[in-house]
């Protein structure tokens, strides 16, 4: 049974197709991981699974609705949370705040004027902080924190929409590879533990062929390829695309 | 945020609080506030006219044998500063006389403060015909004629034009807007006929003089009818030099005359206009003695400025040595019928509406040595151009005196 | 009006959209690299025109007029270097915006040399030496010093254009508009950059007003009404875009021109007065294109205000010392009636400063931490003033139920304005609010028979037992704490983390989902309501209103107090509010020229605080604790 069907999506910045005809769909507690090279239409993709974007053509399902065109707020409180390529949080809270906040969010608690924000849920921000490692940072200010941590506290923020389905735009990009696969492994472990599916891009190919349950191939906006690590590994035309030898589309670069 | 803002704010307030007011002996403090940042170039002559009148009157030997001493304050151009410098003057300095103001907002602002906290002002420059009619009080009186009279000045020259068709233009504020519908009403109840071509009511200090120029030349008008001063008034003169919009044209230009207006058009001054207004060089003994005060102390000739500001504190000084006090009640009860003399001649402050019945030159602007200036004037006394008492009863609640 | 009349409006316009697109082109240039508003620019306008007229009569002839208009430029361009290299160099790194506290500072300075070197009265400049008389135009009189100025606009833009497409300086110049990490990360020497192009934005500012004293008397009001002419060019052109600047001078000339070629119209027994729309035609037009088309007509991106300071520090709550130092100060100005009786002007200066702190304090709720940045806030004091005002006046309202009017209008003004002013950001939503601000102004203006027009409305007083002054004050002090403390807890509480989310992070904000431009408008009417409150006691003590409470001034006092209390903390606007009003009230006793004095201390405490003068102190307490 799928979570996110994604049907014959389309968007156009110009006369660049970015998003060509487009589909693929998630199953439950699925790991997919979304690969591509450079201007493959991954982020454009997920800006508009995410509501960042409108297509202009297709649609995007979610547990049977249709999602595509609906603001970000809405189809996160549809339960689709996601991470940013440049980790995005508040700047000028501490780390604790930032979940605070999220569950506020949440808990449609936002439109409340009188206590304290501080007072709300901050048990369970520090139990989701102690989950990602950050427990230690929870009165630090966010914008003091190092990438890496910046990033957990980011996916801290994601897990407190409780969502069904996490988006994670290169999680990894900026960090150590020491440090990509402890955070995907963790990743990995939170999502298992919530039955939360999860689809990423990720330029690491050793994350993607470690991790993913499956993987989906784009280039030039389109779908080149569906399977699992061994099929993906021997697909012919994803090797053309990224060793860029005659190209499956003629004019593919190679990747960065 | 409350802590140590708050503790700021406090000290602040706490280190004036100890500043108690000082009485000095043996003087009459006179509060006078103006807008002296914003207006400087009808307020630096202003303040100069005070002065003079000030050591004259001290020179003299004061009034009620006291020294006089005026406390002056910038009016920040606006009411809400204006009121609270008016404030300080009372709660702070404890007088309870206050002259000054020019714009007509300000103007009116202390005449409602004075009026509530009874206490004396005199206005001094305000155009406004509101300050003595539909908003007077008991305690306020005004120096300079009204609009409404300044316009009443032009009438006869404007009736004897003999145009039909007249185009107005005029700065968009209360001035200008009360000075056309004046006009409008004086010409229409001569002339029932005349037409108005034009209508440009221009932003202060703003006016886009090309295009306003060539609108009214457009409309084909037999006269013109402005109520414009300062940079307007210059741009708007010039452009219409260079177009040759005033040529055979009849214009009509409320204050224009006064030499703060007139001369910073130099020889481009525009010769023929009707102006009201102020010549230095008129020929009455009074001003001649003026100027020659003036012109010793301060080695430039007098402006109109000048003029308020010294008839400002000379009506005064005569109302304190008349009401023998400086108790506003009885001063207001004494500037009631007040006799002056000055510069322009005799007046009185009416005691039917605390106007003063000072009049303004109405002339021709002519150039002479290069220069713009007033000719073929003749004084036109304020209390000719006046409504009826009937009608002034009609405009000024009762309820102000 | 028949059509070559309009045609030949059109031209009269073209001749003043040059002007206009000098001032704007140069502080495009000046924002655009250096991200400073500049408030000044308007000042280098008039000195432009001064020293052009000193030149022109000094030296005379062809060669002391066209000669003396390039020296003028040069000269001009000269002070804005100085400046720069002085001054602004000095506080690049201080929080967003901070620098406009400067530059204000300076057109207060400015404006006080200028009447001590050249007196108070207006100087007309010659006419241009063999452009004295007229060309023959469609049957009109078109000078040909005005023909000279509709060429010089566009031989200037294209002057310009190559500069910057042609030359390294330029591409550096337009490098730095689109990113300015990008350049400094290139290795260009990045102060000698701006010091370069804020002297050519002055240079270019001198140059129109030296134009321009053919036309116009220098005069010493030329300098604030350039610089809200030149703001509104150059958003309505879009931010960066010197064409556009042009685009814009000549939409806002000509349609100026228009309305006044239009002027008065019968229509259906009603008369309407175009030439009254003058008065507001440029924000009239500023806002329906912010509206239509949010980068103005030829911007490209959104130009954030922001500086290279670093994120605010998260807030906390009040530390007891804090708490017990915020009742003490309380106490004491509830004690004030009694401790000042020898004194009852500090009553007075009192109730205007707490005010103050209240039409701050609601500033600072959406600019700080709301991050929306209104240059036009004196809309809600005015709005609230004119509730109250209007109450008393036609529905002879009680006092209370005025109070009371002067938040709900304030407010039903900052819904409907916010709506459309949340939908931008940076310094094309300070446009928006400033260009909404305008409007309400021009109406109370023009409206006559409601408003009372220019004068104003007369005789708010108020009601027993609050006639005495002690009253009064104790009141605001009431009304004014609770209204402050109010808007602190809502900073606390949800909605205001929600409000500083949106502004941190409007991508993250919306992730987990918050409908960012909801709260944003709701804090908006919150603070509108707030400094509604301020207007109305504000009318009350005064005892009569004009539309000066609506005006551009008291939005920039507004901003200048934020910004000198600090932005980036909560105490802030009430530190600074405090310190200007106090400030303000004293220098205008002290001098004749108190704006160069009052000017003067701003840059000493801009140099000195350059976190405002809340986040000095605070930094020092710090400093002090940890030795």
């Amino acid at each position: 049974m799928s979570t996110l069907t994604v049907h014959s999506l389309s968007k156009s910045f110009g006369a660049v197709r970015a998003v060509d005809d487009l589909s693929f769909s998630l199953a439950e507690g699925e790991f997919l991981a979304l690969i591509g090279p450079n201007g493959a239409g991954k982020s454009t993709c997920f800006n508009i699974i995410n509501g960042q974007l409108t297509p202009d053509d297709g649609e995007v399902r979610f547990g049977g609705n249709i999602i595509s065109r609906l603001p970000p707020r809405d189809i996160c409180r549809r339960g689709i949370a996601r991470t940013f390529q440049i980790a995005a949080t508040f700047g000028s809270m501490t780390v604790a705040e930032n979940v605070q906040m999220a569950l506020i969010a949440h808990a449609r608690q936002t439109y409340r004027f009188w206590h304290p924000a501080a007072s709300y849920h901050r048990a369970l921000a520090l139990d989701l902080l102690r989950q990602v490692g950050m427990e230690a940072a929870a009165d630090r200010p966010c914008r003091e924190l190092a990438y890496g941590d910046v990033k957990r506290v980011e996916l801290a923020i994601a897990l407190a929409s409780d969502p069904k389905l996490l988006l994670m735009d290169e999680p990894t990009a900026g960090m150590a590879p020491r440090e990509r696969n402890e955070l995907i492994t963790l990743v990995k472990a939170l999502v298992v533990e919530r039955g939360i599916c999860v689809l990423f891009t990720e330029h690491s190919m050793d994350v993607v062929f470690t991790f993913a349950d499956r993987i989906i191939v784009m280039a030039r906006g389109r779908l080149i390829a569906d399977g699992d690590a061994n099929s993906i590994r021997s697909n012919a035309l994803v090797r053309q695309v990224y060793l860029g030898t005659r190209a499956a589309t003629g004019r593919m670069e190679p990747i960065a | 945020m409350s802590s140590r803002a708050a503790l700021t704010a406090a000290a602040a307030i706490l280190s004036l609080a100890v500043a108690t007011p000082t009485f000095a002996q043996g003087t009459i403090k006179i509060g006078e506030l103006n807008s002296y940042k914003s207006q400087p170039a009808f307020l630096d002559p202003y303040k100069k006219g005070w002065q003079m009148a000030t050591d004259e009157i001290n020179a003299a030997g004061g009034v009620l044998g006291k020294k006089l001493e005026i406390v002056s304050r910038d009016d920040g151009a606006n009411p809400g500063d204006a009121v609270r410098a008016a404030d300080e003057l009372v709660t702070g300095e404890g007088l309870d006389i206050l002259c000054g103001t020019f714009l007509s907002n300000v103007g009116l602002a202390v005449t409602e403060f004075a009026g509530k906290k009874k206490v004396f002002f005199l206005a001094a420059e305000p155009l406004t015909d509101k300050i003595v009619w539909q908003d007077g009080n008991h305690y306020t009186f005004r120096l300079r004629p009204s609009t409404y009279m300044q316009v009443a000045m032009m009438m006869p020259a404007a009736l004897a034009a003999k145009q039909k068709r007249w185009a107005l233009v005029y700065p968009n504020f209360e001035y200008g807007q009360a000075a056309v519908a004046a006009f409008k009403k004086m010409i229409k109840a001569k002339e029932p006929d005349v037409q108005f071509v034009a209508d440009e009511a221009t932003p202060l200090g703003k006016i886009d003089a090309g295009a306003v120029v060539q609108a009214i030349d457009d409309a084909k008008p037999g006269a013109i009818f402005s109520a414009l001063f300062g940079a307007d008034l210059a741009q708007f003169v010039r452009q219409g030099n260079t177009r040759g919009v005033f040529k055979n044209r009849f214009v009509a230009n409320l204050l224009a005359g006064e030499p703060e207006y007139l001369e910073p058009l130099r020889d481009e001054a525009p010769v023929g206009w009707v102006v009201t207004g102020y010549p230095p060089q008129a020929a009455s003994p009074q001003n001649k003695a003026f100027v020659a005060a003036y012109e010793a102390r301060y080695h430039e000739e007098p402006k109109m400025g000048s003029i308020v500001g010294y008839l400002t504190i000379k009506s005064l000084a005569a109302g304190i040595a008349k009401a023998k006090s400086t108790d506003p009640g009885k001063l207001a009860d004494a500037f009631r019928g007040l006799k002056m003399t000055g510069p322009f001649g005799p007046f009185e402050f009416r005691a039917i509406d605390h106007q003063s019945t000072l009049g303004a030159y109405v002339g021709k602007i002519g150039i002479k040595n290069g220069l713009g200036t007033m000719v073929d004037y003749k004084y036109v006394d304020g209390a000719s151009v006046l409504p009826s008492d009937a009608e002034v009863r009609k405009l000024r609640p009762a309820s102000a005196d | 009006m028949h059509l070559e009349g309009l045609v030949f409006q059109a031209l009269d316009g073209l001749a003043s959209a040059s002007g206009l697109f000098f001032v704007a082109a140069g502080l495009s240039l000046i924002f655009g690299v250096t991200r400073i508003v500049n408030i000044a620019h308007g000042s280098f306008y008039m000195l432009g025109a001064y020293i052009a007229v000193t030149l022109a009569t000094a030296i005379g002839g062809a060669v002391g007029f066209w000669g003396g208009i390039l020296a003028t430029a040069v000269i001009v361009g000269i002070v804005g270097a100085l400046i720069e290299i002085v001054l602004l160099r000095r506080i690049y790194v201080a929080p967003e915006l901070f620098q406009l506290l400067a530059t204000f500072a300076l057109v207060l300075v400015i404006s006080d040399a200028t009447l001590w070197l050249w007196g108070p009265e207006d100087l007309f400049g010659p006419r241009a030496p063999g452009l004295r008389g007229a060309v023959e135009i469609l049957g009109r009189r078109l000078p040909t010093y005005d023909a000279f100025l509709i060429a010089i606009g566009p031989v200037v833009l294209c002057l310009l254009h190559l500069a910057l497409s042609r030359t390294r300086f330029g591409r550096l110049i337009r490098a730095a508009t689109e990113d300015r990490e990008m350049v400094g990360a290139l290795g260009v020497n990045q102060s000698v950059l701006f010091t370069a192009v804020f002297a050519l934005g002055a240079a270019l500012a001198g140059f129109g007003g030296a134009l321009q004293a053919a036309r116009e008397p220098a005069n010493l009001g030329m300098d604030l009404t350039a610089i809200s002419d030149a703001f509104v060019v150059v958003v309505v052109g879009g931010m960066g875009s010197i064409a556009g600047s042009y685009v814009a001078a000549v939409l806002i000339a000509e349609v100026k021109a228009v309305c006044i070629g239009i002027g008065l119209v019968q229509f259906a027994g009603l008369s309407f007065n175009f030439s009254k729309l003058t008065l507001v035609a440029e924000f009239l037009v500023m806002a329906i294109v912010l509206v239509v088309r949010p980068r103005g007509l030829m911007g490209r991106q959104q130009v954030a205000i922001r500086s290279v300071a670093e994120p605010d520090a998260p807030i906390r709550p009040a530390t007891k010392t804090a708490a017990l130092f915020g009742v003490a100060v309380l106490v004491v100005l509830a004690a004030l009636p009694l401790l000042a009786r020898s004194s009852p002007y500090t009553l007075v200066l009192g109730v205007d400063v707490l005010i103050a702190v209240l039409f701050a304090a609601s500033l600072h709720f959406i600019m700080g931490p709301g991050g929306m940045h209104s240059f036009g806030h004196a809309a809600y004091f005015g709005l609230g003033a004119y509730g109250a005002a209007l109450a008393v006046q036609w529905f002879a309202a009680p006092m209370g139920v005025a109070l009371v009017a002067a938040p709900l209008l304030a407010a039903a003004g900052a819904l409907l304005f916010g709506y459309f002013a949340v939908r931008l950001s940076g310094v094309y939503l300070a446009m928006l609010t400033l260009a909404f601000a305008q409007i309400v102004w021009s109406i109370v203006f023009q409206w006559q028979e409601i408003t009372g027009g220019s004068n104003g409305v007369l005789g708010i007083w108020p009601t027993p037992p609050f006639d005495k002054l002690s009253a009064y004050f104790l009141l605001t002090l009431v009304l004014v704490a609770c209204g402050v403390l109010l808007l602190r807890r809502m900073l606390f509480a949800p909605f205001g983390y929600a409000m500083r989310a949106g502004r941190d992070s409007p991508l993250r904000a919306e992730a987990i989902g918050i409908d960012v431009k909801r709260i944003h408008w709701l804090g908006f009417a919150i603070a509108g309501a707030m400094c509604g409150v301020a207007g109305g006691l504000f009318a009350f003590a005064k005892g009569s209103i004009s539309p000066e409470t609506i005006s551009i001034g008291r939005s920039i006092d507004g901003l200048v107090m934020v910004l000198l209390g600090g932005i980036q903390t909560l105490s802030g606007p009430i530190v600074g509010a405090s310190v200007f009003a106090v400030l303000q009230d004293y220098v205008m006793r002290e001098t004749p020229y108190w704006h160069a004095l009052l000017g003067g201390i701003i840059l000493v405490l801009v140099l000195a605080f350059p976190g405002g003068l809340a986040g000095g102190a605070l930094d020092l307490a710090r400093r002090l604790r940890r030795p």
